[in-house]
């Protein structure tokens, strides 16, 4: 959805703002202000609303339940962020333009550090509701496998000196990182049991969410953490591309000397 | 006979709270308002990470401006 209004309003600026002849959409949605505030409007809302708002009484988890709120946002925000990465990868394949490999790289590290931040969040929860931080659940392993994937990427692109090179091999990988993630995180854990909730067949959410008090705070969480996500990323996607850009003038200046 | 309907719906009432305080809740924490607290001091470090992002953004912006 977030694509699709990312798209729309990339249409949009191009239809309208023709005649500002700044460079490229990217760059330019990346600029705009109001789906930061948008976002951060959002985020302020489910911190006073997560916390005042009713939600079930169920055992065990207690009031706990509102960590649903904060934790998995921190997913959806991480499988949006490596879904952008991974289409900037694709793009990069087609088009062989290295800022495109700069924006790949920028969103997926924002993925990782969404990635750290939901498993380290997870294993908090799980300590007081599961017993332990670490249960060997089916979805905590496959998660870690896929962070482990992404790990590699890092250490991957971080092995390889040459630029065009590293950015092909990395776009590569990256694209497949992404196809091992949907069965490791969303498929897998669902076949077998699990301590998560919406496993063995179910999709998720199905307990908690149904409760519309729940609703009216999860949904605008997760719009909200998602947003706050890309801006993040956003942010050092530009200051890469700023470094970027001097780079290759240094090296055009050597070249006029 | 008033006396005992006074009774039983006294136990009613005991009954109905225990049914609600079944499940450990936050109850104590919202009667006496100290929820607010926390949800303040929340709104304060988000609020925080809010302005920095903000600053940060700016400051990008203006080097974008520079370079060109």
């Amino acid at each position: 959805m977030l694509f699709l209004l990312c798209h729309s309003a990339e249409l949009f600026v191009r239809d309208t703002q023709k005649n500002l002849h700044l460079q490229k959409p990217d760059l330019l949605i990346m600029r705009l202000w109001w789906w930061k505030i948008l976002g951060g409007t959002l985020l302020l809302y489910t911190v006073i609303a997560g916390f005042l708002l009713p939600v079930p009484r169920l055992d065990i988890l207690n009031e706990t339940i509102r960590n649903l709120y904060f934790h998995v946002p921190m997913w959806f925000t991480m499988l949006a962020l490596f879904g952008a990465g991974a289409a900037y990868s694709v793009k990069y394949l087609s088009s062989g333009n290295l800022v495109d490999d700069i924006y790949a790289v920028q969103f997926t590290n924002a993925g990782i550090f969404f990635s750290i931040l939901g498993m380290l969040t997870g294993m908090e929860w799980a300590r007081y509701t599961w017993g332990s931080f670490w249960s060997n659940d089916p979805k905590q392993l496959g998660t870690a496998l896929s962070m482990l994937t992404y790990f590699a990427y890092s250490i991957l692109r971080g092995g390889i000196k040459d630029d065009e090179k590293k950015a092909r091999i990395g776009a590569v990988y990256n694209i497949f990182a992404f196809c091992m993630m949907i069965p490791l995180i969303f498929i897998l854990p669902r076949m077998v049991d699990s301590l998560h909730p919406g496993n063995g067949g179910n999709p998720a959410f199905s307990k908690y969410d149904l409760d519309s008090d729940m609703r009216l705070v999860f949904y605008p969480a997760v719009a909200g953490w998602m947003l706050l996500g890309f801006w993040i990323a956003t942010l050092s996607v530009r200051t890469q591309l700023l470094h970027f850009e001097l780079e290759q003038k240094d090296i055009h200046q050597k070249d006029i000397q | 006979m008033i006396k005992k309907l006074i009774s039983i719906s006294l136990f009613q009432l005991i009954f109905v709270i225990n049914l609600n305080a079944q499940t450990d809740m936050a109850d104590g924490l919202r009667s006496n308002g100290k929820i607010y607290v926390v949800v303040v001091v929340l709104a304060t470090i988000f609020a925080g990470i809010f302005a920095f992002l903000v600053k940060l953004d700016r400051k990008i912006s203006k080097l974008e401006k520079e370079k060109n």
